[in-house]
């Protein structure tokens, strides 16, 4: 067969893409809400899709539609979110981006020796809190926080914890419990993975005597069965789960709540603040982010300005505290 | 079976087989791209489908990312430019067959068994998800260990003529890999203390400067900027000849893209890698290899095809996305409601066949839509190489740019372009680099992990069935080269008597 042109075949193609491109700009650009002069919103999630950052970015994605038109949403995945934060901070002065943070990114900070910290940030929003929840495989028999704790008492390096990154809630959680058993919390065998997906596959090819990560994050593995949920973290127990009972119910005294919040790049203008302080304010109270709240069993912690800066000074403290006890610092 | 029928009922209407197509047009057009790939067209295009039915927007992301995955293979063919890691095994008998004119019977060859590839694919994941997802929760860190292994000791296939030269490729890549935070410690390594190194480099970057700046720059060097190939000679699309070494190629790459694609920690790369091996190894045309044998072609092709099916077994069976696209896809997912986990079949099962189906409409789409382009191009070639390569040049930066969006990104890729030149003139392939830039991280923390889970004890990597079939696997691949010499010289000898 000789060489015959193509036809109409690429021209075609490059029609539709045409009418693809145009039909998204048309279709896209008109619900903006002449917020910060049309532009978009950029939200980072300094953290590998599925996680807790991530799901509260792609959350807020979808409450901001009405008040702040569309939303881009990006992940930054690795090392508790530093990797994120040192990227972050360089969009210094921009007020379209902002950057989805939280407690686990504080104890990063510290545990990684992170060279760029939170103070390079503008803190606008705490909006949540979640709790977290300690797992086993479905067949494990351990049966309940007494039992693993009493494995822990007589083999802590055996007791393996599988988790989010180094540093993390995930760890901190991990060393509190060994001290309040009265092991050493800096002997706990942890092993670090990028984010709460991939821990629970470890987890779930039976390796790992036990896993911890976000209640968020596990419910729907907890609810079918493949995992069982054998303690929380927070001080009650939780809507979500109201057969699992608390640490301090099995004699564990731990509590550890993973909030999230979210700040902005350094240096953009006072006015740009208030107005993006604003604009969360108002997105936590649609109906959108009331409904997100009920169906991930998050906590709604709204907390703005001074309060929520010295909120996460106070949190700083503590962890740092915490991860020198496990010699992570 | 209902309800797969449901399903192609749902995504067969006008107006999603119109989504559907536009899917797969830019699935095929970025994946054209180096750099730009399925996931971020699919990341750009999601704000703007919340105004469409959660089913036509589904279907157009499986479109795009069966397109994307189909398109990475033509510039790879053309160019010897992939435009992502899966595509690099492709490139390398792809563009031998190219540049000895049989540019057409390569894209064919490829169009064809992504298609064959794609629809077995669809089949597994319609049949078999649940049940491939019980067997890939097993995969704990021992077993990927076992199967890094099984990886490492069978890409020496791709090692090219210079076993040392291979090796140093490998090294160079792993080295490449070992950049940015460790994630076990979070401590940097390879950083030199400069923060936009801290995240590691991106693989996109390293695979479009090693291979698309690395020959551009060659050009360059050598001024051969003027040449042009020949981009068709004699034989038609696809000779008798050439189906009949293609299909076993792949069904082979089919049979191993699927179940590693499916595995959470799997992706598309790793099948790529060993199909390659795999069809060296059993070619009767093992001279041709590194010439341009479509064998080389067809089954790194297929696997990657089949690997795109397998990574929605997890995605859709328990909720893990293992590939960039795949997570966009669950954000997709979960911007309309639906949470990817073992109740979403129950759940939200109408949505999941529909999107089933239309992965099926979407192959036979792209075929339909590539098959007639393939001697397109192929006329490509006739541009001369000034022209095509600063068309690359463009959009390798675009695509780095994309990906990373800070200049530090730019002065990355151009430092490995370098990189490449060097590895080029010295002779030293850069597919192998490629290979070590994947496996050696992923090697690495999984040993970690397994060691940390036993407290050090090294039989943990051998402590399962699966452990035990895969180190098998490793052993019979060291072995079987000196079993076969041993045969061969028993064979001589006792012809001699």
């Amino acid at each position: 067969m000789a060489w015959r042109p193509a036809g109409p075949g690429p021209y075609v193609a490059a029609a539709l893409a045409t009418i693809a491109l145009v039909a998204t700009t048309v279709f896209g650009g008109d619900d903006n809400a002449g917020f910060l002069n049309g532009r978009q919103l950029r939200l980072m999630a300094p953290a590998a899709p599925g996680g807790g950052w991530d799901q509260t970015s792609r959350e807020m994605q979808a409450a901001l539609r009405t008040e702040a038109g569309r939303t881009e949403v990006y992940n930054v995945a690795g090392a508790g979110g530093t990797i994120g934060l040192s990227q972050f901070v360089r969009h210094e002065g921009d007020p379209t981006q902002l950057m989805v943070m939280g407690l686990v990114m504080i104890g990063a900070i510290e545990s990684n020796d992170s060279p760029v910290g939170l103070d390079r940030t503008k803190p606008l929003a705490r909006l949540t809190t979640d709790y977290e929840v300690i797992v086993v495989p479905a067949d494990s028999p351990v049966k309940s926080m007494t039992d693993l704790a009493g494995r822990m008492k007589s083999n802590l390096g055996a007791v393996s914890w599988a988790g989010g990154s180094a540093g993390g809630i995930e760890q901190i959680l991990a060393g509190l419990v060994a001290e309040a058993v009265g092991a050493d919390p800096a002997g706990v065998n942890y092993v670090a993975h990028s984010g709460g997906g991939e821990a629970l596959s470890t987890l779930l090819s039976g390796r790992a005597t036990a896993g911890v990560s976000g209640v968020s994050e596990l419910e729907g593995q907890i609810k079918a069965g493949t995992i069982r949920a054998i303690a929380v973290s927070s001080p009650q127990r939780l809507p979500a789960l109201p057969d699992v009972p608390t640490l301090k119910e099995q004699q564990v005294d731990v509590e550890l709540a993973n909030w999230r919040g979210v700040v902005a790049p350094p240096g953009i203008d006072a006015d740009d603040e208030r107005q993006l302080e604003d604009l969360l304010v108002r997105m936590t109270r649609t109906p959108a982010w009331q409904e997100t709240l009920q169906r991930r069993g998050w906590i709604d912690a709204t907390l703005t300005g001074p309060q929520f800066e010295q909120y996460i000074a106070d949190e700083r403290r503590t962890v740092t505290d915490v991860l020198k006890k496990m010699g992570l610092t | 079976m209902g309800d797969l029928l449901n399903g192609f009922a749902d995504a067969l209407t006008p107006g999603n087989l119109l989504w559907a197509f536009v899917g797969v047009t830019i699935g095929t057009a970025v994946g054209v791209l180096p750099g730009i790939g399925p996931a971020l067209t699919v990341a750009l295009l999601l704000p703007v489908t919340f105004r469409l039915e959660p089913a036509a927007a589904l279907i157009m992301f499986a479109g795009i990312y069966y397109g994307g995955m189909y398109g990475g293979s033509t510039t790879s063919i053309l160019l010897n430019t992939p435009g992502e890691s899966a595509s690099v095994a492709t490139a390398l008998e792809g563009n031998k067959m190219a540049r000895a004119g049989r540019g057409a019977a390569a894209l064919a060859t490829a169009a064809l068994g992504s298609f064959v590839a794609g629809t077995i694919g669809t089949i597994a994941l319609s049949a078999a998800a649940p049940f491939v997802a019980d067997i890939a929760v097993n995969f704990g860190p021992p077993e990927y260990v076992a199967l890094m292994a099984v990886a490492f000791v069978t890409v020496s296939a791709l090692l090219g003529p210079s076993l040392l030269k291979g090796g140093a490729s490998l090294v160079i890549g792993a080295t490449i890999g070992l950049v940015g935070i460790d994630t076990q410690t979070g401590q940097a390594r390879l950083a030199f203390g400069l923060p936009s190194l801290f995240d590691g480099i991106d693989v996109v970057i390293v695979v479009v400067a090693l291979f698309a700046l690395g020959e551009t720059f060659a050009h360059l060097v050598a001024g051969t900027g003027d040449s042009r190939v020949e981009p068709l000679r004699g034989a038609p699309m696809l000779s008798r000849e050439d189906f009949r070494r293609s299909w076993p190629a792949w069904l082979r790459g089919t049979a191993l893209g699927f179940p590693i694609g499916s595995l959470p920690a799997g992706g598309a790369d790793v099948p790529t890698f060993l199909s390659y091996s795999l069809e060296k190894r059993l070619s009767k045309h093992r001279s041709q290899f590194g010439h341009g044998a479509i064998e080389g072609v067809a089954g790194p092709e297929a696997a990657n095809n089949a690997a795109a099916a397998g990574v929605l077994v997890p995605l859709l069976t328990i909720g893990l996305p293992t590939s960039a696209t795949a997570a966009v896809i669950l954000t997709a997912f979960q911007s309309y409601g639906l949470q990817p986990g073992p109740q979403l079949f129950s759940e939200s099962g109408e949505l999941v066949w529909a999107l089933i189906a239309s992965l099926y409409i979407g192959n036979v789409l792209l075929l339909v839509l590539n098959l007639p382009l393939v001697r397109a191009w192929a006329r490509l070639l006739t541009i001369p190489a000034y022209g095509i390569y600063a068309g690359v040049l463009v959009f390798a930066c675009l695509g780095a740019f994309a990906a990373g969006g800070t200049i530090a990104d730019l002065i990355v890729l151009t430092v490995l372009g370098l990189l490449g030149l060097l590895m080029r003139s010295a002779g030293v392939p850069v597919a192998p680099a490629v290979v070590g830039l994947i496996l050696a991280p992923l090697a690495e923390q999984q040993l970690r992990r397994s060691l940390a889970l036993s407290e050090g004890d090294w039989s943990t990597l051998v402590s399962s069935p699966l452990t035990v079939v895969l180190w098998i696997v490793v052993l019979l691949a060291l072995l079987s080269p000196l079993l076969r010499r041993l045969i061969q010289t028993r064979k001589a000898t006792s012809l001699k008597h």
